[in-house]
């Protein structure tokens, strides 16, 4: 166990260091490609928590990653144009402050889990996967014919928002807060898996007869993570947004649920940093492969197909030689 | 509304629902005996319609567009069971789902590679062009009439092979306890390669005639993919009945839908705004009678209590 520790500990000195590094080489590109693989880091850390404690093989979550960037996306575009989103019942108006859209980004999301879990979570095995690969395509194409905030287009925001006291468009400075949105999420995740309700929740993955013999309902909390997990992705949809300062259906689109899926498992199932890994690795592969050939992908499938087939435990489970956490 | 457009509709409706059934039926067949959840049913979809484009274009007829289509969605179905996905049948869903959204990711890009980012174009056989009047005045196109023709066909067919047939009694046997059926001496795996290759075969099909009517590119097969997946959690997995009627449903739900909604939505608002919160709406309906299912029945209309 020490040895993941050591293992996690370089990996996050090793995502500081290389955009502090570029800051001072002059490279802004190398900093926008970490703090891309900071915030799918943070997708999957999200994710991880419902797919690797939950047992829930969730291929919905660009839903959240979708719900929190168009909730950036709407707010920022009214303040943009100086436009109310609606005077009745309330007064509601648009605002670029980052901390204010990415409270409205984790509520919704939170929102929108709540109602896809209890639904989905009738179900398990194959038909929970199905279900939550049904209720994102069903936000993709509202999102699609959402012409108010540009349909099928996207939305693009010229000036990217505010943080109080930081110049967000010094790509470090928002590097920095994205890393410090991902330190959070990690060690809220940590403590998350380590605490009562942590514990009875990987109980109720393994067995969950027996967690309801001893009186807990599986269904509850099963749901909580959902929603707890849809949230955390919705953060990463707000930041993302950010970065780009773009919106599109895209975001809801079942790819994107799958490559949320694709970083956990290059880094492994379970582990505290395999989103992180995983993220890291698929930036680095995008970027390196994807300026060899353009038909990358086909190596990205071949490489995900080797990884599932035969290194059961990612990328971590490879170097730190170990097996799989669990199945 | 004219009662004439009202019958069109319902028949696109009707057509569009046989040609999900063809994919679904693949799905729910390769659930049912296998276990085994593939999401890579859409790029099996997308080379046969490659392939019929392809063929067709090349020997200028339709017929062997057609039967490309057919080989090549087995071959392709039949490699990738022996090469792959016969390794995954023991794992669990997690690995499947992975597994198969590699090979999306490889038969996407590998068809890009050969055919380039530019839609082909596969044109309806002269003998089918045109369109034709039906009892009661409504005129229909004969093509997208000869597609329900097949798909009813093909329903019958399988029927027929699942009730009457050895295979058929081995793959309900397959269903049912499949350690019983190998100890009894049925050679499991080439079962198992069979019924995947029908699958295959059965979602290349549906892209050759899908693709007559819509352009033939990269992409195609998986929003059918997904809408089959809503058509078995409807119908019930592993069910071929529950296919059929669930890809009816679905498949008047969302013409019927697009073609109401908005005029639905016009008698209490304004007509650009009704416009729009209505094709929002039809868009989604599919999903909300997906929704609508699950809570009245958990494991499907015709689907097996879990």
């Amino acid at each position: 166990m020490n040895r993941e520790l050591i293992f996690d500990v370089m990996l996050m000195l090793g995502l500081v260091l290389v955009p502090i590094w570029a800051h001072f080489a002059d490279e802004p590109f190398i900093i926008t490609l970490a703090t891309r693989a900071a915030i799918f880091a943070i997708a999957g850390v999200g994710l991880n928590l419902a797919l690797g404690q939950g047992g829930l093989v969730s291929l919905g979550h660009a839903t959240f990653f979708g719900l929190g960037g168009y909730a950036m996306g709407i707010l920022a575009s009214h303040a943009q144009s100086y436009t109310a989103i609606t005077d009745w019942p309330v007064l509601i108006e648009g605002t670029k402050s980052m901390p204010i859209i990415w409270l409205v980004a984790v509520l919704v999301s939170g929102f929108a889990a709540l109602l896809i879990g209890a639904l989905s979570l009738r179900t398990t095995g194959v038909y929970f996967i199905m279900i939550t690969l049904a209720f994102g395509q069903m936000f993709y194409y509202f999102a699609v014919s959402w012409s108010a905030y540009g349909g099928d287009d996207g939305l693009s925001i010229y000036i990217r928002n505010d943080f109080p006291g930081l110049n967000t468009l010094d790509p470090i400075q928002f590097f920095l807060i994205v890393f410090t949105c991902l330190l959070g999420v990690l060690g809220f995740a940590s403590m998350l898996i380590r605490s009562p309700f942590g514990l009875s929740l990987n109980a109720a993955r393994q067995s969950p007869e027996r967690v309801e013999t001893v009186g807990i309902n599986p269904y509850h909390l099963r749901l909580t993570v959902f929603v707890i997990s849809g949230m955390i992705t919705g953060l990463a949809g707000a930041l993302f947004a950010d970065l780009n300062r773009f919106i599109s259906p895209s975001m809801f689109s079942w790819q994107t649920s799958g490559e949320i899926m694709v970083f956990i498992i290059l880094g492994g199932v379970a582990r505290r940093s395999g989103p992180i890994v995983g993220a890291v690795v698929f930036i680095a592969l995008e970027h390196f492969l994807g300026g060899l050939s353009d038909y990358w992908h086909i190596y990205l499938g071949a490489l995900l197909l080797l990884i599932v087939l035969f290194a059961r435990g990612g990328i971590i489970g490879l170097l730190l030689g170990q097996g799989r956490v669990h199945d | 509304m004219p009662y004439l457009l009202i019958a069109e509709q319902l028949l696109n409706g009707i057509q569009f629902g046989v040609m999900l059934f063809l994919m679904a039926a693949g799905l729910t067949l390769v659930f049912g005996v296998m276990g085994l959840i593939n999401l890579a049913h859409g790029s099996l979809f997308m080379i046969g319609a490659f392939a019929a484009a392809w063929a067709s274009a090349a020997s200028g007829s339709f017929t062997v567009g057609l039967i490309a289509a057919l080989a090549a969605a087995a071959a392709a179905g039949a490699l990738v069971e022996v090469v792959v996905i016969r390794r995954l049948y023991a794992r669990d869903h997690l690995d499947q789902v992975l597994a198969t959204f590699a090979l999306i990711l490889v038969f996407s890009e590998g068809t890009r590679w050969i055919f380039g980012s530019f839609p082909l174009y596969l044109n309806i056989p002269e003998a089918l062009s045109g369109s034709i009047t039906l009892p009661g005045g409504i005129r229909y196109s004969l093509y997208r009439l000869t597609l329900i023709g097949v798909g009813l066909l093909v329903a019958l067919g399988l029927y027929l092979l699942i009730a009457h047939t050895r295979l058929g009694i081995q793959v309900r046997a397959g269903e049912s306890d499949r350690e019983m059926i190998a100890a009894l001496g049925v050679d499991i795996s080439k079962l198992y390669t069979v019924v995947f290759a029908l699958g295959a075969a059965l979602a290349g099909l549906a892209g050759a005639l899908v693709g007559a009517i819509q352009s033939v590119q990269v992409g195609m097969g998986e929003p059918v993919l997904i809408l089959a997946f809503v058509v078995i959690v409807i119908g019930g997995i592993g069910s071929i009945k529950g296919a059929f009627v669930g890809a009816l449903l679905v498949g008047l739900t969302d013409t019927v839908g697009g073609l109401f909604l908005p005029s639905l939505f016009e008698l209490f608002m304004e007509p650009s705004a009704a416009a729009s919160a209505g094709s929002a709406l039809a868009s989604m309906s599919i999903y909300i009678l997906m929704a609508v299912v699950l809570i009245i029945k958990p494991s499907g209309l015709f689907g097996a209590k879990p």
